[in-house]
């Protein structure tokens, strides 16, 4: 058990720092979404905006933080596929690590990336998003952890579908932004045609929007177990359906 | 009594879909030397290392390393043994320190100090450098840093030294002998028929999925290549027809004072020898060529490995 933590924890931290060592990895995955988050509030407050306060206040926050866990997905799609396709995965496979310690190590180091990601973002915010938002900041940095951590095994299983690296980010994208779309962000499910409604109860972003935008406005976790279930279920299907479809090489 | 072998593969066969990669393959590996596994690229030399590595599961046929069943029992034997893959990389940022340290971390007992095995590659001042600006040669020295950094008993070389340069590809070597000298086994592939005669003590052909010969490299040519090539020079007007009258000569040709001695059998050379004595035949040049491990490969398939 010891050995298997030790490799978790050593992995973990080398790939966090070979990930700053990409140029444009930290601005990009982390300052960028910040900066948008900004600037999109303050265009969305300009007098000359019809946003509604709904929109400034809960809309793009939640906006915000879903397009911060699917950065991370994305980024681990591309990550997982250009190791394998350079032969990394097959060459820590072929030590003692367990295959899933090698797994649960980018997991681990999205959600920190997500969690450094969101801290900014609060903290940008107090100071120049245009308006004063009472927030749980704790609950909801727990649900945006939960949201990201379900998202992420789906991010293995298009690891697995997509044929090289190359193909990664547009397969990713395809696959995660209309799943953006009818996540109930923009318009709400209920207004959508009943084919569609079908679709979106079964897209996984639904209820990590539902979740994130409910815990925002101050709901109680109990209010949202179902959320919570529904995200749980994704993880838990996804990964049984990635034990089987991974490719190592 | 015989010592165990150390590898033991009897009757593997594995397939991908309609492809037979490996079929009835068989062989063992004793302890301390350096078996090579050799045949052309997609002969399944690769198919057949995985396979001993735990990597792959054949279809059929058995195999034990160290007494250990590469599948079933690969986290123990992983313990014992070093592995380099062929075309594997590792992250384009990763320091070399890094990769030793990570690698040193995994295993139970890692019994050798970094530093001296960094030294002994001769990477210590590249350990600060990232893996994606090492030439060739500093990567598969850095490989063969990793496959060596929990003082295995059996180390695993995967077409070690393709696309190096002829320098490093000696330098390789002479490490490769150093496993062998700390006791160790080496097993590893390649499609250098050269690499093979310098490096191992005994090989394996490989061709289509199937062995075709198993020995040392001296006695494979022995056995199925016996010609014997002498080249020399004279300017004695009778040499041709002396050369012709020895016995066990099968051709002679030459021009100019320029002759192609050829005939079979390790004696060909002293007779030769003595033919020039005899006669007192002054000779200004002198060279014998030994058919190699190529040849014996052209022989025993019909064509060249190049092919």
């Amino acid at each position: 058990m010891s050995a298997i933590m030790r490799g978790l924890w050593k992995l973990t931290w080398l790939e966090i720092k070979i990930f700053m060592r990409e140029p444009l990895g930290a601005i990009g995955t982390i300052v960028v979404p910040v900066v948008a988050f900004v600037i999109l509030g303050r265009v969305a407050a300009l007098p000359s905006s019809r946003a509604s306060s709904n929109m400034i206040q809960v809309a793009l926050p939640v906006f915000a933080a879903i397009l911060i866990a699917l950065s991370a997905v994305l980024s681990l799609v591309t990550i997982i596929s250009i190791y394998r396709e350079g032969g990394i995965l097959k060459r820590l496979r072929a030590t003692p690590l367990r295959p899933p310690t090698i797994l649960t190590a980018h997991v681990v180091v999205k959600l920190l990336l997500t969690a450094v990601t969101l801290v900014l973002m609060m903290l940008a915010g107090k100071r120049y998003y245009p308006m004063d938002v009472k927030v749980p900041v704790v609950s909801f940095a727990i649900a945006l952890l939960i949201s990201t951590w379900s998202i992420l095994s789906i991010g293995f299983v298009i690891a697995s579908l997509v044929p090289t690296a190359r193909f990664a980010q547009p397969v990713g994208a395809v696959i995660m932004y209309p799943m953006v779309a009818l996540s109930g962000l923009f318009a709400p499910i209920d207004a959508m045609p009943a084919a569609l409604q079908v679709v979106a109860r079964l897209t996984p972003l639904t209820y990590a929007v539902s979740l994130l935008r409910g815990i925002w406005k101050g709901d109680a976790w109990s209010a949202h177990l179902g959320d919570v279930a529904a995200l749980v279920a994704v993880f838990a299907v996804c990964t049984a359906i990635s034990s089987r479809v991974f490719r190592w090489e | 009594m015989t010592p165990q072998p150390v590898i033991h593969v009897a009757g593997c066969r594995k397939t991908y879909g309609a492809t037979v990669a490996v079929d009835d393959v068989s062989f063992d590996v004793e302890p301390g030397e350096i078996f090579g596994l050799i045949g052309p690229n997609g002969a399944g030399k690769t198919t057949t290392m995985e396979c001993v590595e735990g990597l792959r599961v054949p279809d059929r046929g058995t195999i034990s390393v160290l007494g250990l069943d590469p599948f079933r029992d690969v986290y123990t034997l992983q313990e014992r043994i070093g592995v380099q893959l062929q075309q594997a990389q590792l992250q384009k940022r990763i320091k070399v320190w890094e990769a030793v340290d990570l690698w040193t971390s995994l295993y139970r007992r890692p019994a050798t100090d970094s530093n001296r095995l960094l030294e002994q590659l001769g990477l210590t001042e590249k350990r600060d450098a990232w893996f994606m600006n090492l030439s060739g040669g500093q990567k598969q020295r850095l490989f063969i840093a990793l496959a060596l950094v929990n003082d295995p008993e059996v180390v695993f070389l995967d077409e070690l030294t393709t696309g190096l340069d002829p320098q490093a590809r000696r330098a390789i070597w002479d490490l490769v002998r150093g496993i062998r000298e700390r006791g160790k086994t080496v097993f590893l592939t390649t499609h250098l028929m050269e690499e093979a005669e310098r490096l191992c003590d005994r090989v394996a052909i490989i061709e289509h999925g199937r062995i075709v010969a198993i020995d040392t490299p001296e006695r494979l040519v022995a056995r199925h290549c016996p010609e014997r090539t002498v080249l020399l020079a004279t300017a004695d007007p009778e040499a041709g027809e002396r050369f012709r009258a020895i016995p066990r000569v099968d051709s002679v040709a030459g021009h100019s004072g320029r002759f192609t001695i050829r005939g079979r059998g390790d004696d060909l050379v002293t007779d030769v020898i003595h033919c020039l004595s005899e006669n007192r035949i002054r000779v200004t040049e002198f060279r014998t060529v030994l058919p190699t491990l190529e040849d014996v490969f052209l022989t025993l398939t019909g064509h060249s490995i190049r092919d």
